[in-house]
């Protein structure tokens, strides 16, 4: 069996939680949320994680998909920067990309990662290279695009355990209940991602200017737990 | 019945009983930068919360860096706090001292997920490199927190008697396998009622041949033992070259 093979079980160690490409650093804006008591509780963490993942999640997703499906990495890295605001984000992006780059290239050596890495030696937009990186482990742009639609919702629900001593079960019952959400995103996702090999501009642009400001304010934060 | 294998697991095993333990392997990460030369040498320090952490990392920086190119990664918990600690005291210049955010999980970033820590080591040998040393500290934590293979060659652990002198007993990961376990603040031992020959034989019964140091950074060049220890290191990292 080669990687290019494509598997079902690499879909679950690329969106596994524990992979280590370092967001379990990162709130997805809900540090900053919980601290402007905006989510408190289960049912405002599930619709924070609703409204994340209709704007920043459906733009992951269709950049992930169309990076997995063969759009030119180097212009999606382009689009990604603007349709991210928030200078606060973009550099949360390419960091987070720059180590979803080295977990993937260990998990699955592929030239078109080594091209992008070689291009964005201080990183790409993650769900591009994440787009990459699912392409490498054989996987298509559909399964590309569930993992950075699940990635949107899963950072900020792990961080409110954390951050608020939330039940860890309410919190992945929030999961849970947006699971038709999450699918039907990333179809919306690999639909956009489908039009957008031919004009980039297709791709979602959806934004939540209140996690952009938010973003920006908590980077300025002397004392916080989470990067983002 | 499940029956372990019978050879001894080949990388440093937590919760083998210490006659199993044996000399550090080395680190899994490559030993080289991009150019081909040899990397620094990168040392993790780890330990509860006020051991003394940054207070040895700091001595050992005013100790060395004369004739060593050094570096420093923190990774405090929630706050730049050790970083600054470091940088008010001058102890290196502000761009050899690198700060990485934890998430709440400080032992993450020094073992699970190594991604953030590993950048900020290669940015600063890009930065301020070539470097001979890094010292890699990690945020206060439990006793079960020890750093990756891939991300340093060699570990100190760093206790307190004020922490209590059951510590070297109660073992775990960090007592029993660290490449040094060093007990500080020997100067408060009778102030806490703390047994320094009980800390002594409950470390040696946890770790077999490991080395163990006890030090008082309050007291004049207190922290020698421990630069001997890194110049050990230092020596053989180059010889291995």
């Amino acid at each position: 069996m080669t990687t290019t093979t494509a598997t079902r079980a690499a879909l679950l160690v690329l969106a596994d939680g524990r992979f280590p490409a370092g967001g379990h650093a990162h709130s997805g804006g809900a540090e900053a949320a919980i601290a402007a008591g905006r989510v408190s509780d289960p049912a405002s963490l599930e619709a924070f994680c609703r409204g994340r993942l209709g704007t920043a999640g459906l733009v992951a997703a269709a950049l992930a998909a169309a990076a997995a499906a063969g759009a030119n990495p180097l212009l999606l890295d382009e689009a990604a920067d603007a349709r991210t605001p928030s200078p606060a984000l973009r550099m949360t992006a390419r960091k987070l990309g720059r180590q979803m780059m080295r977990a993937a290239r260990a998990c699955w050596p592929s030239p078109a990662l080594d091209a992008l890495a070689a291009a964005r030696p201080r990183g790409a937009h993650q769900p591009v290279v994440l787009g990459l990186a699912a392409a490498a482990a054989g996987l298509g742009p559909l399964d590309a695009a569930h993992a950075a639609a699940y990635e949107a919702v899963s950072g900020p629900a792990t961080a409110a355990v954390r951050l608020l001593s939330l039940d860890p079960f309410d919190a992945t019952a929030v999961l849970a209940r947006l699971a038709p959400e999450l699918d039907r995103v990333a179809e919306l996702a690999v639909a956009a991602a489908e039009s957008a090999l031919d004009d980039l501009d297709a791709l979602p642009a959806a934004s939540a200017p209140l996690l952009e400001i938010a973003a920006e304010a908590h980077a300025a934060w002397p004392v916080r737990l989470f990067a983002s | 019945m499940h029956l372990d294998h019978p050879e001894t697991y080949p990388q440093r095993y937590a919760a083998a009983p210490s006659r199993q333990r044996r000399a550090p392997t080395p680190s899994s990460a490559p030993t080289t930068r991009p150019d081909g030369t040899r990397r620094a040498l990168r040392i993790g320090l780890g330990g509860p919360v006020g051991s003394g952490k940054t207070a040895t990392v700091a001595a050992i920086c005013r100790q060395l860096r004369e004739e060593l190119s050094i570096a420093v990664v923190t990774n405090d918990i929630y706050t730049r706090e050790d970083a600054e600690f470091l940088l008010r005291n001058a102890v290196l210049p502000a761009e050899r001292i690198s700060a990485v955010e934890t998430g709440a999980c400080p032992h993450t970033a020094i073992r699970d997920d190594i991604s953030a820590n590993l950048e900020a080591v290669e940015d600063l040998e890009e930065s301020v490199g070539p470097l001979d040393l890094v010292l890699v500290e990690s945020g206060g934590d439990n006793l079960t927190a020890t750093f990756s293979k891939g991300l340093v060659d060699a570990q100190i652990f760093v206790i307190d008697v004020a922490g209590g002198d059951k510590i070297p007993r109660k073992g775990g990961p960090g007592v029993s396998t660290a490449d040094l376990l060093v007990v500080n603040k020997t100067d408060l031992a009778p102030l806490v009622g703390a047994d320094l020959e009980v800390m002594a034989r409950d470390a040696r019964a946890q770790r077999g041949e490991l080395p163990v140091t006890f030090t008082a950074l309050t007291e004049p060049d207190g922290i020698a033992p421990v630069v001997a220890w890194v110049r050990e290191r230092l020596a053989c990292w180059t010889a291995a070259a």
